[in-house]
């Protein structure tokens, strides 16, 4: 599996290391729900078998962290950019 | 027809013409007391035991391809009780025990081979953390020992003990594991299974549930509507896809495990070895191929093949314990969806919703606990409440902090 870095273009997925699921946020640790709001966060997954939007950091190569969209059927990948523009 | 020495001599004096396919491919019936969604060893082991423990025999097993096609067919077939913590001890060495006396039960040869597992420890701080559990595992009713350096060599002289980095120090041994024939486990179940009236329906996938109010009474397939009492999920790997008709979340992600063979070589390894200071685990199949196999290639997948890195990394594992494996050529290698659980351990409990019930996140230790898993769900689904050895299991453990944390790995299916 090769992975297109914005920065450095399609690289060997070795040289990245995996987060998971980019689509859960981090609640806010003062609402009242927090305790459920934080079991979600960590523990529950989509897990979809198809379009998986997932974070990769290019750890052996530009050291930024990289948004993926990905086909978890195919490995195909749609898209790849920086997760945080600008930055 | 029941398989003996007998059945073998008059089919072997009347050309082989005798024999009986081993279960009906079953088309479904409009309604069922239990449907099981999986026919895998987990799905089949649960409408055996419904069938044979629980006399619940309106019973059909739902399999999306051919029964064994999954993870059943495509785990290194390992048989063992070798863990450590309250809630997964007596669970593991219950299915020991079932292992043990599985093929007479089922009159089937499921090549169960006691031939002895053996994990190596290459520190002092392992060694304490081995000693550690092989007591648990006693405490449980268990065999295990402990070996020193001389104690492992005369096993295995050829294993890597000068390893400048990972010195082999010793070893847990657990002589009552082993190793076991996973299609034959699956073939056998089935075959038990239809000779008590089990349903075994092929190639028809799930498509969606059948609810009434919050109450699920059924399944959509391929091959139609199909009513029950009850439905039981045991699509290790798909998990999430099922829970998802339900509208359910689980704590699960979907990950590829590989696994390999060696051409066949001579008897090398009687037992089964797994080296201490990586993930590599290695054992030889009654052919003379050497299976082995490593992590999970560690990235959310439902592709079953993986890619090149883990290859690289297993097969770094296997030449740090045992060099002369090094010339070796790959016969084959294979990828299965594990469901890996957040905390690394399964899940055999009731879903939310009234009339579905889980079974799921085996990660990559399913295959050894396919009876007790099987009959623990069985006894789920019979009697609305989880059998002795399986109260641990539970989905809002995540919710209560009750993790079953063996490997101390976490919440991240990553680092397993």
């Amino acid at each position: 599996m090769r992975i297109p870095c914005p920065y450095c273009g399609a690289r060997d997925a070795h040289e990245f290391a995996y987060l998971g699921d980019a689509t859960v946020t981090r609640p806010d640790p003062s609402a009242a729900d927090a305790p459920a709001a934080f079991h979600d966060y960590v523990y529950l997954r989509d897990n979809p078998a198809g379009v998986h939007q997932e974070l990769w950091y290019h750890a052996n190569g530009c050291r930024r962290w990289v948004t993926v969209t990905r086909d978890t059927r195919t490995h195909a990948i749609s898209s790849a950019v920086f997760t945080r523009s600008g930055s | 027809m029941r398989y003996s020495f007998l059945s073998l001599l008059r089919n072997g004096l009347s050309g082989q013409s005798g024999w009986k396919p081993a279960w009906r491919d079953a088309s479904p019936k409009p309604s069922y007391d239990v449907i099981i969604v999986g026919g895998g060893g987990h799905g089949l082991a649960t409408a055996y035991y419904l069938a044979s423990q629980h006399g619940i025999r309106n019973v059909a097993v739902i399999e999306k391809g051919y029964i064994g096609s999954g993870n059943a067919g495509r785990n290194t077939t390992i048989i063992r009780s070798n863990y450590l913590l309250p809630g997964n001890e007596p669970f593991y060495e219950f299915s020991m025990k079932l292992w043990e006396g599985l093929e007479q039960e089922l009159n089937y040869n499921a090549m169960v081979s006691q031939r002895g597992i053996l994990n190596l420890y290459h520190s002092d701080a392992q060694r304490d953390a081995y000693a550690r559990r092989g007591n648990a595992m006693r405490l449980n009713g268990a065999d295990s020992e402990l070996l020193d350096t001389e104690g492992v060599r005369a096993m295995y002289p050829f294993l890597d003990f000068a390893n400048a980095r990972f010195p082999i120090r010793g070893g847990l041994l657990q002589r009552r594991a082993g190793t076991a024939r996973h299609d034959a486990v699956v073939w056998g179940y089935a075959r038990g299974a239809d000779r008590l009236g089990v349903d075994i329906i092929q190639n028809c996938e799930v498509t969606g549930l059948i609810r009434e109010g919050d109450v699920v009474t059924g399944v959509q397939t391929t091959c139609g509507e199909i009513r029950a009492g009850k439905v039981g999920l045991a699509v290790a790997g798909s998990s999430s896809k099922l829970a998802a008709m339900a509208g359910m979340r689980l704590p699960i992600e979907s990950h590829v495990l590989q696994a390999f063979v060696s051409e066949g070589l001579k008897p090398l390894i009687d037992g089964v070895i797994t080296f201490g200071a990586g993930h590599f685990y290695i054992s030889q199949s009654d052919k003379g191929g050497l299976v082995f196999g490593g992590d999970i290639d560690g990235y959310n997948s439902y592709a079953q093949r993986g890619n090149l890195p883990v290859v690289e990394d297993v097969c770094e594992g296997g030449m740090a314990l045992m060099p002369r494996i090094g010339r070796l050529r790959l016969l084959r290698m294979w990828g299965g969806i594990m469901d890996m659980s957040m905390d690394g351990s399964p899940i055999i409990d009731h879903a939310p919703l009234p009339g579905l019930y889980l079974n799921a996140g085996w990660c990559y230790g399913g295959f050894k606990a396919t009876p007790a898993s099987g009959w623990c769900f069985a006894h789920l689904l019979a009697k609305d409440e989880p059998h002795a050895t399986g109260t641990a299991f539970r989905l809002d453990r995540f919710r209560t902090g009750h993790l079953i944390d063996e490997k101390g790995v976490g919440a991240q299916p990553n680092l397993h």
